[in-house]
């Protein structure tokens, strides 16, 4: 811009692990603004005063305006949802005004996020990131792991292809690597069918990846429950990206003692995103008739797993 | 021929080994069969305390090593489905003239038993409980029964199996004498391969959420699952079941939540688990899943909790704590 002030604002809604790597890569392109908008205030300060840092995989510190007030957000070209998936509606609702004229991009887990935020937006991206990571101290992220992030315009109510294509090359341009495709259902799908068959088996019994895909016994269920995930794909007309069961064995190899997101919030207490995974391939299902038994009763054991955190002991 | 039963011998002093070893102290004698020598001597410095439903200290012959045990007239095998081999070689050779009762969960420990002596069998199932509050002393919980009856393969006595029950319950347990136990024993199967498994892994007492099927993510629907898979089996193998499963878990929520506002029955798996011990899961899931596999009735569900429990058990060997 001729006057010096920024060509993009872009905001990312809930800065935690996974928001602080695109908030921090974002940040380090020219003419982009970065926001963060998130509810943990230690965070929040840190990054204010001291920039937003990332170690492991990423060694960069990224200039961030963060807010734990979504009133103070500008009006912003692009949201960028990071939030863990329960918590989308109540982040979008507060922070929607700043997208009045923007588009908004979920790069959650799960799916159903995008139709939540479509409730509050009209511009709308689907996405999927591969990068991993987890916060080490407030104002201080580490990067587990780099991968691709895929997002594409929202059926229902899409972004223009143009804007898309304008995200992915910003985010790119900051150092991770984004395909802007105009059906980004596939990309989606394959990691959550994914996820869905893996994280709750871990949730459940507590093992690693790779012991999981080890053991007959377990192995055998996570073949189960792709199998239904993929027969809803299927009567969805997705094509997805790649084998989610082949995907199992190669995380297998490369991540054996990876412990799954959701066996990492089983052992802090803390809520699964299990509605967004199995729940929301329980969901697709019914809606093409397409019967998921095994996803339903794993959703159901891990409601009830949750629910053992409130009896008195 | 009146029925001799003067001295019994109960194998396991955990929760049910104990309450029904005070319990028969009162009316015959009784020995208890420890693996532990300390909780032997202990039992018999102090005898054995009851409280809870029953308050009383019952005086009790105990010791660890099978070999000083007098002949005795009932054996009651009391220990967990995984110790069962283990006893039965302790017991070989012993007490020829006895009768033996199992007790375990599931199905399978008479075959077990039978594999080490020519010992007339009783099966049974028992829907008391108790908490093993030290080795001396247990709380008794639920005064419900034990169901008694012959098992078929050794063609044992109806009038010992009559025999047995009156002692139990002039001891002042609750037993009732059938002459066939297997719909019984394949009613508490199924109960508990739904309730046990459920709670094994999600560390949920029995409480009401396993009568909810309120929402498609309710718990009570993988409950009914297990419960219907379970039927199926039976249904299959030509058992007439004694009481449907479902209606067991209605009554045993409503039970626990109505007598004790703040009582949750922790189903025996779950404390194995709590204590990352090996669970009973081959005798009672996975007994399912063999029958049903032998049979031919497909059970996803059923298999899908015992594969689950089994990799439970093995992070357990990985060294994952919570």
């Amino acid at each position: 811009m001729a006057n010096g002030g920024p060509d993009m604002k872009v905001c990312i809604v809930g800065c935690g692990a996974v928001g602080s790597l695109f908030a921090a890569h974002l940040a380090q392109v020219d003419d982009v603004e970065v926001w963060a908008y998130d509810v943990v205030a230690p965070h929040v300060e840190a990054i204010n005063r001291d920039g937003l840092k990332l170690t492991g995989e990423a060694n960069i510190t990224g200039r961030v305006r963060a807010t734990t007030d979504a009133a103070e957000l500008p009006a912003c070209e692009f949201g960028i949802v990071a939030t863990k998936s329960m918590y989308t509606r109540a982040a979008i609702e507060a922070s929607a005004h700043a997208f009045a004229d923007g588009a908004v991009a979920s790069v959650q887990n799960g799916v159903g996020n995008e139709e939540v935020i479509a409730e509050h937006v009209e511009r709308v991206i689907r996405g999927t990131t591969f990068p991993a990571g987890h916060v080490v101290e407030p104002g201080v992220v580490h990067m587990d792991t780099r991968g691709d992030t895929s997002i594409g315009p929202f059926e229902p109510k899409p972004a223009p292809m143009d804007a898309v294509t304008r995200l992915a090359e910003a985010i790119t341009a900051g150092g991770m690597n984004t395909r802007a495709l105009p059906d980004a259902r596939g990309a989606q799908w394959t990691k959550l069918i994914f996820n869905a068959a893996t994280n709750p088996l871990g949730a459940l019994t507590r093992l690693t990846h790779g012991r999981l895909c080890e053991l007959p016994e377990t192995r055998r269920l996570i073949t189960q429950l792709v199998d239904e995930g993929k027969a809803v794909a299927a009567a969805l007309g997705i094509t997805l990206d790649s084998d989610p069961d082949e995907l199992v064995d190669h995380a297998a190899k490369v991540a054996y003692e990876h412990r799954a997101s959701m066996l990492q919030d089983v052992l802090a207490e803390r809520a699964t995103e299990v509605d967004a995974l199995n729940g929301g391939i329980v969901r697709f299902g019914e809606e093409q008739g397409v019967p998921t038994p095994m996803n339903q009763a794993i959703a159901a054991l891990i409601k009830g797993l949750e629910r053992s955190w409130q009896q008195p002991r | 021929m009146p029925v001799e039963l003067r001295r019994v011998c109960v194998v396991g002093a955990g929760a049910i080994g104990s309450l029904l070893a005070a319990h028969l102290s009162r009316v015959c004698e009784a020995w208890v069969l420890t693996r532990r020598p300390q909780q032997a001597e202990q039992l018999n410095a102090d005898g054995l305390r009851v409280s809870g439903k029953h308050e009383f200290v019952g005086r009790v012959h105990a010791t660890a090593d099978a070999s000083e045990l007098p002949d005795f007239h009932l054996g009651i095998i009391a220990v967990k489905a995984n110790d069962l081999e283990h006893v039965g070689q302790r017991l070989a050779g012993l007490a020829p003239q006895a009768t033996m009762m199992t007790i375990q969960n599931g199905l399978g420990a008479e075959a077990v038993i039978a594999r080490h002596g020519d010992w007339p069998l009783i099966s049974s199932v028992t829907f008391m409980s108790g908490t093993r509050r030290s080795d001396v002393h247990v709380e008794y919980e639920l005064d419900t029964a034990t169901w008694l009856g012959p098992w078929a393969s050794t063609r044992t006595d109806q009038a010992v199996v009559d025999a047995v029950a009156a002692l139990i319950n002039a001891s002042g347990l609750n037993a009732e004498a059938m002459t066939d136990l297997v719909p019984a024993q394949w009613s508490k199967l199924i109960f508990n391969s739904a309730i046990n498994s459920v709670s094994a892994l999600t560390e949920l007492p029995h409480v009401a959420r396993y009568v909810d099927e309120e929402e498609a993510s309710s718990l009570g629907h993988v409950v009914r699952a297990l419960v219907e898979e379970g039927k199926a089996v039976a249904a299959a193998a030509g058992i007439e079941l004694y009481e449907d499963p479902w209606d067991m878990n209605v009554l045993a929520v409503k039970r626990g939540e109505t007598s004790h506002s703040d009582y949750a029955h922790l189903p025996s798996m779950l404390e194995d688990v709590l204590a990352h011990r090996p669970t009973e899961v081959a005798f009672i899931a996975g007994a399912l899943h063999r029958e049903a596999d032998r049979l031919g009735v497909p059970v996803p569900v059923t298999a899908a909790a015992h594969r689950l429990i089994k990799g439970k058990e093995a992070s357990w060997r990985t060294g994952v704590r919570t």
